[in-house]
């Protein structure tokens, strides 16, 4: 009988800890995946951060350092100028790239660093059990603003691709989903044209992943992948912000 | 012998510079030496000096509150620098700035008209210059021409003509200074 | 012998790291030790295979050094009090995961934003661990611009050994000072090899992993237990130390750094008045010289601490003595340099 779908060699055996329904598993897949089609998985440095995938070094097949909450795209700088023909990532949640990591986000996009950086953006805190985040949306109710974001006190979600395209250093910048198998399969594409930035020397990549998380949104699986439907993808629509000419 | 010395003046009349070559000049001696700057924001316009010490001995304290003789481009830095040298010590200073009298009765005094002579020699710049000739001859801490030696190597690659004009200056500083 | 060339302390320290092998340098500027950083740039960004970034925060800087050290790269960062503060959770980090680099300190008055003058304020952080959690680095105190330069190279040598960062801890004054400094020919040391710990990529081998947490407090209490394993053979091994006249002096003045220098003057100055002192100045802090400071309070009654500081290696200098002795103290603080003339003032309070 012939094989038609298998593990990843670039994902370790080990089960994922991550809850029913949450996207993260389908994320780290297509990263796995993408390594293993590039053939890049013994070359690859992964760099994970703190939050629900601070797990992330126990299912990548690969070099992983772990990073200081919000640290992981100056980790990966130190580590791709000092192996530039390392293949470099960094996995990093909405707390951590987008709120306490925004100055390290930002300045490793503007100086154009040849990394690939795999955002999660699902709108909440889940390790530390449900509080705001820089990316949830106006009105969300969550521990820490449990009558909802009230964007007069507590800020407006930031739409981080659109705001990192504006840097002249940023060469491929696209956000994506994973709520249905044709975003599924349009995520891996651009996971894919992120990685191929970096293994042409491009320069800097992201891929903003729109995920769910059932356990703190308080929604089952499947009402969790419309909400993002509903709610997520209006505020954060989909596309590709910043692309190569050679790559779009 | 063991010589302490700090120099002082306006920023951008070069006693960071002189200091310096002061400092070179005395490793070229075989001596030790340590140059100590002040620094922070009067690096940039006010009143700047630099504490440099020749010894040949190992240098113990870089700090030097009662300095053995100074050297004063401009006036606040008299006023600063005066009631500190240490008795029989010596006060160079650059009587085109300052025309007040020295209080002091136990320090030698030696008065250069620094930038006079160097608008003289048709750059008011080396003033500087002018002042340091005067004291190296003076102190008689460093040779003259160790100081040349430092000069060229702390201007190598510099318009020969620079080297030139410093030079002068440093010789007619030298040459106020009565033997 | 080398020729001597006539350096600004903060301009040698990164000369002596790049002949130490040094090629990947990330830091802030901040006064003052800034020179350090442009010397890293001018030199650095023209070499091959190295690299210098001026980060957009001394955070980001420590932490480029953790992603560098962990590929096996000789790497250093460099700052003053209040960025040294931030680089801390960073320092935290690369404690636990066991990552060698180099961290230069060039102190100035605190707290808070302080002045830019030197000061010693930063004994505690520097080693007592500095950050959260239970460590020490090595913590290096030179005292002239040679050391500084000596030191440094040594840094990076422990560094590798221990894999353990290394805390090259002076002042402003010595990082703006300029003195004769000679880059002498170092003898060959036996480093252990790196190749079973770097993160290179997984060819021919399992992945590695530099994780520095675990959640299972028996796995981590294990770890923190080698780290103090490692902080025991440190402390057997690695302790220096100056004496200058301990024998048969009335007072023993301990000094590190910027003061040990000025006592050196009190020492002189004091025998011209018949006085006769002595001076311990530590040059590691971590590991603190505790042995010859309690061997001397054996025969030395009277010591007398001197910081710029209100007060923190007497700490140590006490539970050194261990009561055998009195131990007096004399500090300044927020950037103030003690003189000779009023240390050897407090000398004859004491005596």
């Amino acid at each position: 009988m012939k094989k038609v779908f298998g593990r990843p060699v670039s994902l370790t055996d080990v089960p994922f800890t991550y809850c029913p329904g949450c996207h993260h598993g389908i994320a780290h897949r297509l990263v796995a995946e993408v390594l293993d089609e590039f053939g890049v998985r013994e070359n690859t440095i992964g760099v994970c951060p703190v939050g629900c995938s601070v797990f992330a070094y126990l299912f990548f097949n690969c070099d992983m350092v772990c990073a200081a909450h919000g640290r992981a795209p100056a980790i990966a700088t130190g580590i791709k100028r000092s192996r530039p023909d390392s293949i470099v990532f960094t996995y990093q949640g909405d707390g951590d790239l987008a709120s306490i990591g925004t100055a390290e986000i930002v300045h490793a996009a503007n100086r154009g660093e040849n990394i690939t950086v795999i955002f999660i953006n699902n709108a909440i805190y889940g390790m530390t059990g449900g509080q705001m985040a820089p990316t949830t949306l106006a009105g969300q109710i969550t521990q820490t603003s449990p009558y909802g974001r009230d964007p007069k006190t507590m800020g407006y979600p930031i739409r981080v691709s659109e705001m990192l395209s504006t840097l002249k250093g940023a060469t491929y910048i696209s956000r994506v989903a994973l709520n249905k198998p044709a975003n599924i399969i349009k995520a891996k594409k651009s996971i894919k044209k992120a990685f191929q930035v970096q293994l042409d020397r491009k320069g800097f990549s992201l891929v903003e992943i729109l995920s769910s998380c059932p356990t703190n949104w308080g929604l089952s699986p499947v009402e969790a992948s419309k909400w993002v439907e509903e709610n997520m993808i209006p505020y954060y629509p989909l596309g590709e912000f910043r692309v190569p000419e050679e790559v779009a | 012998m063991l010589e302490e010395v700090i120099i002082a003046g306006f920023g951008g009349q070069g006693v960071m510079l002189i200091g310096r070559l002061l400092a070179y000049a005395g490793m070229l001696e075989g001596k030790n030496v340590a140059w100590m700057p002040s620094y922070g924001p009067e690096m940039r316009g006010g009143t700047a000096n630099c504490t440099v010490i020749i010894s040949s001995e190992e240098i113990a304290s870089p700090v030097v509150p009662y300095p053995k003789s100074i050297i004063i481009m401009n006036k606040p830095s008299l006023d600063k620098f005066e009631p500190k040298v240490k008795k029989e010590g010596l006060i160079v200073l650059n009587d085109s700035l300052i025309k007040q009298k020295i209080n002091r009765d136990d320090v030698a005094v030696v008065r250069v008209s620094a930038n006079d002579i160097a608008d003289q020699l048709g750059n008011l710049r080396i003033a500087n210059m002018v002042i340091l000739g005067a004291y190296v001859k003076k102190s008689g801490v460093v040779r003259l021409e160790t100081i040349f030696k430092a000069l060229e190597k702390a201007l190598a690659g510099r318009n020969q003509n620079l080297i030139k004009i410093n030079k002068e200056a440093l010789k007619k500083g030298a040459e106020l200074v009565k033997e | 012998m080398g020729e001597k060339i006539l350096m600004k302390g903060n301009e040698a320290i990164g000369e002596a790291a790049i002949r130490a092998g040094c090629r990947y340098y990330f830091g802030y500027p901040i006064t003052p030790q800034s020179e350090l950083t442009a010397y890293m740039a001018k030199k650095l960004l023209k070499m091959k295979n190295a690299a210098f970034i001026q980060a957009e925060s001394e955070i980001a800087a420590i932490n480029m050094v953790y992603g560098a050290a962990a590929t096996g790269v000789r790497a250093m960062t460099s700052s003053s009090s209040p960025g040294i503060s931030l680089k801390q959770e960073g320092i935290s980090y690369i404690a636990l995961a066991e990552l060698p680099c180099v961290v230069v300190n060039m102190m100035r008055g605190g707290p808070g934003l302080g002045d830019i003058q030197p000061s010693q304020g930063d004994y505690f952080q520097a080693t007592k661990g500095g950050g959260h959690g239970d460590y020490h680095l090595i913590v290096l105190a030179p005292s002239s611009v040679q050391e500084l330069v000596d030191l440094t190279m040594d840094a990076f040598d422990l560094a590798d050994k221990y894999r353990n960062p290394v805390m090259i801890l002076g002042d402003g004054l010595l990082g703006q000072m300029m003195e004769a400094v000679e880059f002498k020919e170092r003898p060959k040391v036996d480093l252990p090899d790196k190749g079973d710990w770097i993160i290179t990529g997984c060819k021919d081998r399992e992945p590695r992993h530099i994780v520095p947490f675990d959640l299972d407090p028996s796995v981590l209490e294990k770890w923190n237990y080698n780290l103090g394993e490692k902080y025991k053979k440190i402390k057997e091994k690695e302790v220096r130390y100056e004496a200058v006249n301990t024998e048969n002096a009335e007072l023993i003045i301990v000094a590190y750094g910027t003061v040990a220098r000025i006592v050196k003057t009190v020492i002189s100055n004091a025998k011209e008045e018949g006085i006769n002192i002595g001076l311990i100045r530590p040059i590691t802090l971590f590991p603190f010289p505790e042995k010859v400071i309690n061997k001397t309070a054996d025969n030395v009654k009277k010591f007398l601490v001197v910081e710029m500081s209100l007060g923190q290696m007497v700490e140590d200098v006490k539970l050194s003595v261990n009561g055998k002795a009195e131990v007096n103290f004399y500090g300044r603080a927020g950037g103030i340099i003690p003189s000779p003339e009023e240390i050897l003032k407090e000398v004859k309070k004491c005596l």
